[in-house]
């Protein structure tokens, strides 16, 4: 029994103040991504949520280049980027993608030239295999407190905006009929996305800023039928993910003799693509079922 | 800029430009600007894992983005298109995470494959690279009608015969070919924003298809010589000069289609104007 | 023909009156000069041919199209900014299968569902739900994801959310326009039976005037942007449809069902009358493709 528990929690996971700080922070932003991207993926924005993360990033890069707190730079351009986007993007569809996809190639394009400028200036190497990869493990305490306050203020976001959303996306002309500022409503999500994917790009990386994003909504939604319930099953699946992720990649280092083991995000990613899978997997089942059933009690 | 280590670059850059013109011409009209940007960054996965192996990062490349592409198309099928490509994406990152924490010594090549470099081209990889290039580009020729009636009017396609999903992975795997192509020059990051602003931009300055894709060709080309002369210039990352000038094109575009194709208002003459209220007051629910 | 219904035509307060709208876009004339009366209780079809402008006068009375000139009072009063005296059922509501919403919930967001902040769950909101889902016969599938619902079960879900917070007056868009005729016939009645009951004015635009004639009080008939109002007897009839669109119209009465046709090749301009749209197409009875 011991020798299972060992196999299973390596010696030191629980003291390790690495894996508490990834915990928290990956914990909190799971939750906090988790409901966003329930909203996210009900409005078809997953293109604009994954936008958002390189666009956050490219102000990361930035803000370290000026010197600034990369916070400041993560979520400084997500904001903006978020207004511009929604600016420029038509209402749903192929419109607003496109206009996604041009304001990330121009944030890609700054992102470049400011990690070019920082290494050719600083000596910081491995700077863009971290900011674009991230990771959880080298994520200070610090950081904790502004992870909590902004990821507050993006489910704030949400609460507030929470009745007018789902009016707007079974219709946006009742909703404007009843009086409900589609626009102001609209920008108070996309406010929401940008917070929440600002923080998530710098504390987990951009990888699983995404991950935690879709991922865990849309397994959700394809299990439950009201939104109450789809957010929480989010919250778990994401929290769930997360977690196991830590535990896994911590285990890894103890796996061979390599002593290298395998990064957080794709234990974490893995997991949530996994959890996806199974989610459709057991959708399909489901509707087969009723199906049968459908058609055994018409025979009866 | 024209000495010779530079002639592969400009090669390239030449073969590049009409296969992001054509294929980005089918991007924007299926509104397949996400898996355009997945594809291309998932693919950059495959290639540090087959240089990590030895292997042609070319060979890991088109590997990878054939993957994405496949895994896009299948998945697809039954889930939400967008999330989809999402977590396809991740996924692909997520193993190329996993690939490079094994080494610590290939950054210079990560930062050329992501965002291009100018000097990036050797000899040997022109021939593929020119020979991947004629395959979309005749893919595309050669699907151009199916292609077309599934983009536009994708019941009356159904109902000839040309099924959605099978369009569908075709033209996934030709932007997979596609992309697999061009990271030598633009960079895997970037060559979305070519697949996106020039055609995006020639369809707001014409409406007929042909010219359109003709249009979308030639900005295209105009965008990445440009961004090479910049770059070579500046020495400032290439992808910085696609991006920036994709989005000069697309917003140039946009401007011009308000400014133009606002209808003028149609002027009637002033005899039309006095008996366009119909006598004894129909409004009024009065028979004449 | 005549209209046959149970409840009295007896004119109720107004409801809403339209006064010489009119609506240009981009220099095109879309509405001229409408005007018409709604009363409680009374069940009005606007009927034209596609593109006549029916959205365009649902628009423009809802608040979402501002008019070029006239103006719309509801309950006597001139509103530009909207509130809950009039429901809405739009013509197309994509409800995908994604969205996390049974037909309860859908109906509970017609409640509240536009002031922000997270629902609160009460007695009297359940209550009220409840019995909306009951009025519109939605009860077998009031918990079922509406993405995965039939036409016409969504359309009924559509209605109840338009009716639950009390309407005095409920606009629908081409409601009839994707149900096969049973499920419009089921609708029809509904509608008319929660017109008398609830003494809410009904307006309903349909391309296709024979499933309402049972039970239209009035019709507003719109063509080539113009409109004429009044009990069908008066407004369907050769003499006044042809003048709405320019040419000669000939109106056909067939086992009590009614056909409207040209008369003669349209789009040929005449002398006088103005040319303000290029050959409409022309509501005809059932069998025949519309516009």
């Amino acid at each position: 029994m011991h020798q299972l528990y060992t196999w299973i929690f390596e010696p030191g996971f629980f003291s390790s103040p690495q894996v508490r700080v990834a915990a928290t922070i990956g914990g909190v932003t799971a939750m906090v991504s988790a409901v966003v991207g329930v909203f996210t993926v009900i409005r078809g924005q997953s293109f604009g949520g994954h936008a958002l993360g390189d666009v956050s990033a490219a102000g990361g890069s930035g803000a370290v280049l000026a010197g600034m707190s990369p916070l400041a730079g993560f979520v400084g351009l997500g904001v903006f980027g978020a207004g511009v986007m929604d600016m420029i993007g038509a209402r749903r569809g192929r419109g607003r993608d496109l206009a996604t996809g041009i304001v990330l190639g121009a944030a890609i394009g700054l992102s470049a030239l400011f990690l070019y400028l920082d290494t050719t200036r600083g000596a910081t190497t491995g700077t863009t295999q971290q900011i674009l990869f991230g990771s959880i493990f080298t994520v200070t305490g610090s950081t904790i407190p502004a992870v909590v306050i902004l990821g507050g203020i993006s489910l704030g976001c949400i609460a507030v905006a929470y009745r007018p959303l789902l009016l707007i996306t079974v219709s946006s002309d009742i909703a404007a009929a009843r009086g409900v500022r589609v626009r102001l409503v609209g920008l108070l999500y996309v406010l929401a996305l940008a917070l929440s994917v600002g923080l998530s790009s710098m504390s987990v990386g951009a990888i699983l800023s995404t991950a935690l994003l879709i991922g865990p909504a849309a397994a959700a939604l394809r299990l439950t039928r009201t939104v109450v319930r789809a957010l929480a099953s989010a919250c778990l699946i994401g929290v769930g993910a997360t977690w196991l992720g830590v535990l896994l990649s911590y285990d890894s280092y103890y796996w061979g003799s390599g002593r290298q083991g395998l990064p957080v995000s794709f234990f974490i990613v893995a997991v949530v693509f996994v959890a996806y899978l199974v989610c459709g997997l057991q959708t399909a089942w489901m509707a087969r079922y009723r199906r049968e059933e459908a058609r055994c009690s018409r025979l009866s | 800029m024209f000495a010779a280590f530079m002639m592969n670059t400009w090669a390239v850059a030449t073969i590049v430009a009409p296969v992001a013109g054509v294929v980005g011409f089918f991007v924007v009209l299926r509104g397949s600007a996400f898996p355009a940007h997945a594809i291309p960054k998932g693919a950059f996965a495959g290639a540090a894992g087959a240089s990590l192996l030895g292997i042609n990062a070319l060979v890991g490349l088109a590997v990878f983005s054939l993957l994405g592409a496949l895994g896009i198309g299948t998945l697809g099928r039954r889930g939400r298109h967008d999330v989809v490509t999402a977590l396809a994406l991740v996924m692909m990152l997520a193993l190329g995470a996993a690939f490079l924490s094994r080494t610590t010594e290939y950054e210079p090549q990560i930062y050329s494959l992501l965002f291009g470099e100018v000097l990036g081209v050797s000899s040997t990889e022109l021939l593929p690279v020119a020979v991947l290039g004629v395959i979309c580009i005749a893919a595309v020729v050669f699907l151009y009608r199916p292609l077309m009636l599934s983009s536009m009017v994708p019941e009356v396609a159904e109902a000839k015969g040309v099924r959605g999903y099978r369009i569908e992975i075709c033209f996934l795997i030709i932007v997979a070919l596609a992309t697999a192509m061009t990271v030598p020059v633009v960079g895997a990051l970037l060559i979305f924003s070519l697949m996106i602003g020039p055609p995006a931009a020639a369809r707001s300055l014409t409406s007929r298809p042909a010219v359109a894709m003709l249009g979308s060709v030639l900005i295209a080309t105009v965008t990445v010589w440009a961004a090479i002369a910049a770059s070579y210039l500046s020495n400032w990352p290439i992808g910085f000069y696609v991006g920036a000038l994709s989005a000069l094109f697309y917003g140039a575009g946009r401007a011009w289609a308000a400014a133009w194709r606002r209808p003028r208002p149609v002027r009637v003459p002033a005899l039309v104007l006095q008996t366009a209220s119909p006598p004894g007051g129909l409004a009024g629910g009065d028979t004449p | 023909m005549t209209t046959e219904h149970a409840w009295a035509t007896a004119a109720g307060p107004s409801v809403l009156d339209v006064d010489g709208i009119s609506v240009r876009l981009s220099g095109r004339p879309i509405l001229d000069n409408v005007s018409f009366t709604l009363r409680a209780g009374q069940f009005t079809g606007l009927i034209g041919p596609n593109g006549a402008g029916k959205t365009t006068l649902l628009r423009v009375i809802l608040g979402l199209q501002r008019p070029s000139a006239g103006s719309v009072a509801v309950l006597g009063r001139l509103r530009f900014r909207r509130d809950a005296s009039i429901g809405y059922v739009p013509q197309k509501i994509i409800l995908d299968p994604d969205v996390p919403m049974r037909a309860r919930d859908l109906v509970a967001l017609g409640i509240d569902g536009h002031r922000p902040g997270m629902p609160v769950r009460s007695k009297e909101r359940n209550q009220a739900v409840r019995e909306m889902l009951h009025a519109v016969d939605a009860d077998n599938f009031a918990d079922a994801r509406v993405g995965l619902l039939s036409g016409g079960e969504q359309q009924r879900v559509m209605i109840a959310h338009a009716l639950v917070s009390r309407p005095r007056l409920l606009l629908l868009d081409e409601p009839l326009a994707n149900l096969d005729i049973r499920s419009g016939q089921e609708i029809v009645r509904l509608l008319a039976r929660i017109a008398g009951e609830q003494q809410i004015a009904i307006l309903l635009s349909a391309h296709e005037m024979n499933p309402l004639l049972p039970v239209m009080d009035q019709v507003v008939y719109l063509a080539a942007g113009r409109a004429a109002s009044g009990p069908t007897t008066d407004v369907i009839r050769g003499e006044v449809l042809g003048a709405l669109y320019g040419y000669h119209v000939d109106v056909l009465h067939v086992h009590g069902r009614v056909l409207v046709v040209a008369g003669e090749a349209p789009g040929t301009p005449d002398e006088d009358g103005p040319v303000l749209s290029t050959g409409p197409r022309i509501g005809a009875g059932p069998g025949t493709k519309a516009g």
